[in-house]
């Protein structure tokens, strides 16, 4: 029975993740430790492994639609494990309270940000020339 | 060149973030392609995805050699949700782009929300 439920929830978190743009891990992590009762380590670990076909898959529809700029999404993904690095000195240098609150703060701005930019006027529609 | 720089630094701050918050990679990449380099809504989350394959495939070579990998558990989340990802892109063409920052300004929200409550 556990198993219908990481069914269910495997497909919801591939919804929410071709519908967003993220791997689904948010929703694959607790589905993997509370319904087959992984630790958290290995429901993260697990939960990459579920990721990767998943963003295959989103990439190869989404570029279909022409949505991919390939060339920079693997730039971006390439570096990603220096953030990971750089993100393990800056923890061992700053307090953590004070990284989280930095953190919010940036978080708080792009938000305000994608409000802005959520709530503008579509463009109007040009206004047909008199004859 | 400085567009190669900003590249680098989203998906520097996306492993950054994702190491110290345990956020994914994506929540970090799609709102600062959207505000920092002018994607479109749906261009973000496609590019997004390319990048997670990159992040994912190699976190996860690391925690295999840990052992940490399940790969039937894997198999019974990751197989529904390749479908739930075909439907999901599919009707992210039928949404307005506008909605899809509104759910990320949400989401960011409720992050720094999460962070700022000890």
């Amino acid at each position: 029975m556990d198993e219908v439920f990481v069914v269910i929830l495997g497909l919801l978190g591939g919804l929410l993740g071709g519908l967003l743009g993220v791997g689904g891990g948010v929703v694959f992590v607790p589905a993997l430790s509370i319904f087959l009762g992984e630790s958290q380590v290995e429901a993260e670990a697990t939960s990459l492994l579920a990721i990767v076909p998943v963003a295959l898959v989103a990439t190869w529809r989404q570029r279909r639609y022409g949505n991919v700029r390939l060339r920079e999404g693997l730039i971006i993904g390439a570096l990603s494990p220096l953030g990971v690095l750089v993100g393990v000195v800056v923890a061992n240098n700053i307090s953590e309270r004070a990284l989280e609150l930095a953190f919010a703060a940036l978080a708080l701005l792009i938000a305000a940000r994608l409000v802005k930019r959520g709530l503008r006027r579509p463009e109007p529609d040009p206004v047909p020339e008199r004859p | 060149m400085r567009r190669t720089l900003q590249l680098a630094a989203i998906g520097t701050a996306a492993g950054a973030f994702s190491g110290l918050f345990g956020v994914g990679g994506g929540t970090i990449i799609v709102p600062l392609l959207i505000t920092w380099l002018a994607y479109g809504e749906r261009e973000a989350t496609g590019t997004s995805m390319a990048a997670i394959i990159v992040i994912a495939a190699l976190a996860v070579a690391m925690q295999a050699t840990y052992g940490n990998v399940d790969v039937a558990n894997a198999a019974l989340v990751g197989v529904p949700a390749v479908f739930g990802a075909i439907a999901g892109t599919a009707l992210q063409q039928r949404i307005p782009e506008r909605a899809i920052s509104l759910l990320f300004a949400a989401i960011m929200v409720a992050l720094a929300a999460e962070l700022i409550i000890p």
